[in-house]
């Protein structure tokens, strides 16, 4: 690819036809991904294959680790990390970070519980009330870092202290609200219809394949660049029988034993996840805000110069960063069925964080994905999923926990030099 | 001077700019001509950079006009400069490293439909560009301007200036960090901007490069205008002393710049 000399002014009114528009085999996009491998652009794979040893080693050193049972509560675990994680790579995206995401949660999810229990709202009154608190304190900390520009760090630290205090406030020393609102506990605790789970799985994935279809139509009829159609159908093939495995599985029977009523189907936490999965993948990949928040992570002065209001896409950031934080707070209280002083604090930042990078999120901003929360959601919950049964001390949880999230960290500092250095 | 020269399409007249007690520019008069390649040089200092701003809008005028097609014009900030039709491509270029050519290109600028972006008809169009330019060394419009060569990204930027139909091109040397080949392509690359008939204002140091694409070279010494002479009526070194001494034989400034005519 080094530049090859015009042999004279003027001429050769478009060899630009010449570029490739098109891996034309499998083969090409497998070489492909291989040389972005070399120069140091993992993407998720060190977390697909982190979860592959993960599953390989739990199931064999306890016998309750791959049943279905034990599946769907890992699932439910990770719910409230992918969220706060997916929140957390906004943030990321520009080079920032939020400390106090875990605590905005929590805070938030007080505000919902108060709400039924004291003021007797229901349940969507609790959640917009619970949004616009993760709303305003996202506005509060992205304000305060984008205007007055005080480094992130110090604004969500502040606000990771000053939030514990209000927290204690709304629910008062020792005490605990509890959440037994029939949606909001039922986020966790209860499941989709067993017909329904097939139906929404087979929804999303003729959308997903009518959307990808259209538009390798598109870019084919304009001759702009695609991959080979093999591949298009590969991601449909693959993406089915990762959501109607998931269905077919939830879908078993998983009461503790045989005399208790029938347990089954795909827990709420996971649409709940999975629609805000694909609003953000929206999001960042199909909308100028998205395109905007790559952009100034990528190179804050370009995006100030091409126009960008890089202060405002700092604000809504942390904003929706806030907003995400909320729903994940609502997530676990539902989970854990109150929500406490404690709501938010001790690991659950550092798992969202950790998640986000082990997915691929770069820690330096300009790259990531809503989908590296997901995957690296889950590879976080199966470590505390997994060490939970083998019920070691709860001081081997948070090392192994930190050690992940260092190597994780790790990773992305060697391959961005690597990358910087291939220039990928 | 002025011999068939056609009527400039950007034109400074008795530009002054001061930052405090410093008297950057002096007077300055500065013309751009469409289809022509206008190579500004001076020495450090002498006010290159501060005549880019004032002209991108960046810096504000004391005292002058500022001129586009014949009509003065009111320019208060960059994106009066860009409405205009005038781009400047900055020495450091300005790119995002993760995006594409395609996404760094429409920067700012995104073709949407409704709130979706609208990838293909960017894509098209960054293509189109790109091929109109004769840009044949780029693999693919969609990899990231990580991976391009020095001279690569320049082109980049500057199809991206030229993306919108502008009507004149200022580079800020477009060819400092680059090496042979590339800073023949970006050259090339020039002297087409100009066939198109862009006006385009070329900064740089490098003598070689100017004489190979300006047709006019004007010459900044210590904030004032000391030649402003078609290119093929002078010789190198000429050129190089009135960068560095503002005068050569009778070309440039009297020796006392309190007092000069140009």
């Amino acid at each position: 690819m080094t530049t090859q000399t015009p042999d004279s002014v003027g001429l050769a009114d478009s060899d630009f036809a010449r570029d490739a528009r098109q891996a034309s085999s499998l083969g090409d996009v497998v070489r492909d991904y291989r040389d972005r491998l070399r120069g140091g652009d993992m993407g998720a794979l060190p977390a697909v294959a982190g979860l592959v040893v993960l599953f390989a080693v739990f199931s064999f050193a306890s016998g309750d680790f791959l049943t279905v049972r034990n599946m769907a509560n890992l699932i439910v675990q990770a719910g409230a990390i992918c969220v706060l994680a997916m929140g957390l790579v906004l943030v990321l995206l520009l080079g920032e970070i939020d400390l106090a995401a875990g605590y905005t949660g929590g805070t938030s999810a007080a505000v919902a519980a108060l709400a039924i229990v004291d003021h007797g709202q229901p349940w969507y009154v609790a959640v917009i009330a619970a949004l616009a608190t993760g709303g305003v304190i996202g506005l509060l900390i992205g304000s305060l870092n984008s205007y007055l520009g005080i480094p992130s760090f110090v604004v969500s630290l502040a606000f990771f202290l000053a939030l514990q205090g209000v927290l204690l406030k709304l629910i008062g020393d020792g005490g605990s609200v509890p959440v037994q609102d029939e949606v909001l506990r039922g986020l966790a605790i209860k499941n989709v219809p067993p017909m329904w789970g097939w139906i929404g799985a087979g929804v999303v994935v003729a959308l997903y394949a009518a959307l990808t279809l259209n538009r390798y139509r598109v870019q084919a009829a304009r001759d702009l660049q695609r991959p080979p159609v093999a591949l298009v159908v590969m991601r449909i093939v693959g993406l089915a029988v990762l959501l109607l495995g998931l269905v077919g599985l939830m879908n078993q029977n998983r009461a503790a034993n045989p005399n208790l009523p029938v347990l089954h189907g795909v827990p709420w936490t996971v649409p709940v996840v999975g629609f805000l999965l694909i609003l953000w993948t929206f999001v960042l990949d199909r909308t100028a805000f998205g395109r905007f928040l790559y952009a100034v992570g990528g190179n804050a002065e370009a995006a100030r110069r091409a126009g960008i209001n890089v202060q405002r896409i700092k604000v809504l950031a942390f904003v929706f960063a806030g907003m995400m934080a909320a729903i994940a707070g609502i997530l676990q209280a539902s989970f854990t069925g109150s929500v406490y002083p404690g709501s938010g604090g001790g690991n659950t930042l550092l798992y969202a964080v950790g998640a986000a990078v082990i997915g691929g999120t770069s820690l330096f901003g300009g790259k990531g994905k809503a989908r590296d929360a997901v995957i690296g959601g889950v590879v976080i919950a199966t470590i505390a999923n997994g060490l939970g049964l083998l019920s070691n001390a709860s001081y081997i949880n948070y090392l192994v926990t930190g050690g992940v999230l260092l190597l994780a960290a790790s990773v992305d500092a060697i391959t961005r030099r690597r990358r910087s250095a291939a220039g990928v | 001077m002025t011999e068939s020269t056609p009527a400039p399409l950007l034109e400074l007249r008795g530009v002054n700019k001061s930052f405090g007690v410093v008297h950057v520019l002096h007077d300055v008069d500065f013309a751009v001509y469409p289809g022509q390649v206008t190579a500004l040089v001076g020495d450090n200092g002498a006010g290159k950079s501060t005549l880019v701003k004032v002209i991108a809008g960046i810096y504000g005028r004391d005292t002058g006009d500022y001129l586009f097609e014949g009509k003065p014009v009111d320019v208060s900030g960059p994106r009066d400069v860009s409405a205009l039709g005038v781009e400047v491509v900055y020495q450091d270029l300005a790119l995002c490293d993760n995006l594409d050519i395609v996404q760094n290109m429409f920067l700012g600028r995104e073709q949407k439909t409704g709130i979706v972006l609208d990838e293909a008809t960017m894509e098209a169009r960054a293509r189109d560009t790109l091929g109109s330019l004769s840009v044949r060394t780029v693999k693919s419009v969609r990899q990231s301007v990580a991976s391009l060569s020095g001279g690569q990204r320049q082109t980049v930027a500057i199809a991206k200036a030229v993306l919108w139909n502008s009507k004149v091109v200022l580079l800020d040397e477009p060819t400092a960090a680059l090496g042979v080949a590339q800073t023949r392509q970006v050259l090339d690359l020039v002297r087409r901007l100009a066939d198109r008939g862009l006006g385009v204002v070329l900064i740089s140091h490098n003598m070689g490069d100017v004489f190979e694409v300006a047709d006019r070279i004007t010459a900044l010494y210590l904030g004032r205008v000391a030649a402003d002479v078609p290119a093929k009526d002078v010789t190198h070194s000429q050129v190089v002393e009135l960068i560095t001494a503002g005068r050569s034989g009778d070309l440039g400034i009297a020796e006392n710049p309190a007092t000069a005519t140009v």
